[in-house]
């Protein structure tokens, strides 16, 4: 997968501030969760600061664990965690006031409409009652359940308990939306309405966002940071731009017009290049940035129609990190030694 | 045509306190509970003995009435065995309205996965279990103590001053038989409510503990040739308190205090297994 730059527009139109410059969301501090003799979570130590983070890995890789230990639902064996600065074991109620967070499996009350179990929840984060009901309308529009909000949760589909689950998270105006595998069960076109509402959520300033899923595509298309977790172990922890610009070198593009000349003249460069029919692929050398392409390509009359600059997917970096982890597991190592950014 | 965009809006307004919000649960429960007819109506007809009761201290004090009916004017006596009766009268409808009520305030909330909702908030597992126990224990004292204090306090009106100085003890006894029974109840119905998903299932099971229990007692009192059976029999041992509370002369097998002691252990371990069950994610180790 590649990401396309059209010639001529603009580009860097996401408003959301680079990560760098928000305060740690999620600090974690050798934290291991134990239940009973089996250890789910090893020693996890990273500081987290992404305006949305995924959490990924394989099933059983402890994603869902490492939530509800940052919830408060399990206790830590060893280490500790802090959510915006609060500690998970002592200041776990600061930390709930501060969350939505959506399950992963079903969970609703049946006998209730949607508008009084959003309500219900609004009013059990602290929302006066008059508030919490017009909150309820409110986020129940937002997430697109406006028709259907008097009707009873248990005959709702999957797709609008979803939904539901996710209106009610949003509902108290939380400052950390934490969504456990949000896609689950949901056909195309309610997956692409999900994830266009998180990037939403996102770009919208308010809230910061952990999305837990095995599924590469729904952390690629929304999160800007990724924990990649493996058999309870971090095995590898990334900015996803600053990943996409570490790859800016290699560049594929659409050519017209173009003979020997400009192939040689971009060799001279330093740059290795292959050319097939009006394709051509290319390795930028040091220092020569893609200003020197166009600037060969307008001397020497040749159009370039397309400009790929080509990446790293997740998909490759996660397995390059399922691969590292299980080269370190081999040779003794905990997996934790690429984390430090 | 006006068209709105909806934006989400942060929340910045205050927030209700910490300690308010089991009402929250409360009033939620309680407006589900009446949601049944059924339940409604047992609710109404729990009040029939109140008012019969009412309707007697009225005739017992009414001597001209009851010259005319020819019926003696001692037949009848509003003293502490009126109460006692009263109390197990009562008492057997406030069960029979928790095997009704009571299963169906935390078995829906397991069955649809609903406590991760309720604890991802500020809100705590103890907190739950007011807000759930509290829907039963107003429910209960609505159709118990309250209605028997009313009739303590008409009785009083009617007999002086001094009748009601003289047997403030039985109105003590009354609450206090009443809110032993209510406190036993409430947390025998959560914790069947929070170990069987199924409502029915969980009301079935409450009418058997205490129908079965009575069995039980007698069964390991006959086969162990010993009274210790009657520690099984939650009914045996409500009366056995109730008895030494209002001062009812006669023999029972176990001491009143062991009684006592028996239903506060009962008591204990619903709490314990309530507050096992109710948890976010249940840890399979």
């Amino acid at each position: 997968m590649s990401t396309t730059t059209h010639l001529g527009a603009a580009s860097g139109e996401n408003a959301t501030p680079p990560a760098a410059s928000l305060p740690p969301l999620i600090e974690l501090h050798g934290l291991s969760v134990r239940f009973g003799q089996r250890e789910i979570l090893r020693s996890l130590t990273a500081s987290l600061q992404g305006r949305a983070i995924g959490l990924l890995g394989p099933n059983g890789a402890g994603k869902s664990t490492l939530i509800n230990t940052l919830l408060g639902f399990y206790k830590s064996s060893a280490g500790s965690a802090r959510v915006f600065g609060y500690d998970i074991a002592t200041e776990v109620r600061n930390i709930r006031g501060l969350v939505g967070y959506m399950p992963e499996n079903d969970a609703f009350i049946s006998k209730m409409s949607a508008v009084s179990f959003v309500r219900m929840m609004g009013e059990l984060s602290g929302l006066p009652r008059d508030v919490a009901l017009e909150r309820a309308h409110e986020a129940l529009f937002y997430v697109g359940l406006a028709e259907a909000r008097y009707r009873e949760l248990g005959t709702y589909s999957l797709g609008m308990k979803q939904l539901a689950k996710l209106a009610q998270a949003i509902v108290h105006g939380p400052k950390l939306l934490i969504l456990d595998e949000p896609t689950n069960g949901l056909d195309p076109s309610a997956r692409q309405r999900m994830i266009r509402m998180i990037r939403e959520i996102r770009d919208g300033q308010e809230m910061r966002i952990v999305l837990c899923s095995h599924l590469l595509r729904d952390v690629e298309e929304t999160c800007d940071e990724v924990l990649i977790l493996k058999q309870g172990q971090i095995a590898h922890y990334s900015n996803l731009d600053l990943e996409r610009q570490a790859n800016k070198r290699f560049l594929e593009l659409e050519i017209y017009g173009a003979n020997g000349d400009f192939t040689e003249a971009i060799e001279k460069l330093g740059c290795e290049c292959a050319v097939t029919a009006n394709r051509m692929k290319m390795v930028l050398a040091d220092g020569v940035e893609t200003r020197d392409i166009f600037r060969l390509a307008a001397e020497r009359e040749v159009r370039i129609r397309r400009l790929n600059f080509r990446r790293d997917t997740l998909e490759d970096i996660f397995l390059k990190a399922m691969e590292t982890d299980a080269q370190s597991l081999k040779s003794g190592g905990s997996g934790n030694g690429d984390l430090q950014k | 045509m006006a068209i709105y965009r909806n934006n989400y809006k942060p929340y910045t307004g205050a927030l209700t306190p910490a300690w308010s919000r089991f009402l929250v649960l409360f009033r939620y429960s309680r407006r589900n509970m009446f949601r049944s007819k059924f339940q409604t109506a047992f609710f109404v007809a729990c009040f029939f003995l109140p008012v019969l009761g009412l309707f007697t201290i009225y005739l017992v004090h009414s001597a001209s009435f009851l010259q005319q009916v020819g019926v003696p004017s001692r037949l009848v006596s509003v003293d502490n065995k009126f109460f006692f009766y009263f109390v197990n009268g009562q008492g057997a409808l406030a069960f029979l309205l928790t095997a009704f009520a009571g299963p169906g305030l935390i078995s829906p909330d397991l069955a649809n996965g609903a406590l991760p909702l309720y604890f991802c908030r500020p809100f705590s597992r103890a907190e739950y279990v007011l807000g759930k126990s509290s829907v039963l224990a107003i429910l209960l004292s609505q159709i118990t103590w309250i209605p028997g204090l009313i009739l303590f306090a008409v009785q009083g009106s009617f007999a002086g001053t001094q009748w009601t100085w003289d047997h403030l003890w039985i109105a003590a006894s009354m609450v206090a038989s009443f809110l032993i029974w209510i406190a036993v109840l409430s947390l025998l119905a959560m914790a069947l409510s929070a170990w069987v998903k199924w409502r029915i299932v969980a009301g079935a099971l409450l009418l058997a503990m205490m129908f079965f229990g009575a069995g039980l007692a007698q069964t390991v009192n006959v086969v162990m040739r010993t009274d210790s059976g009657y520690f099984f029999s939650l009914g045996y041992l409500m009366t056995t308190v109730e008895n030494a509370l209002f001062q009812i002369d006669t023999e029972r097998a176990i001491s009143a205090v062991d009684a006592f002691i028996a239903l506060l252990a009962y008591c204990a371990i619903c709490l314990g297994l309530l507050m096992r069950k109710v948890r976010a994610y249940e840890v399979v180790q």
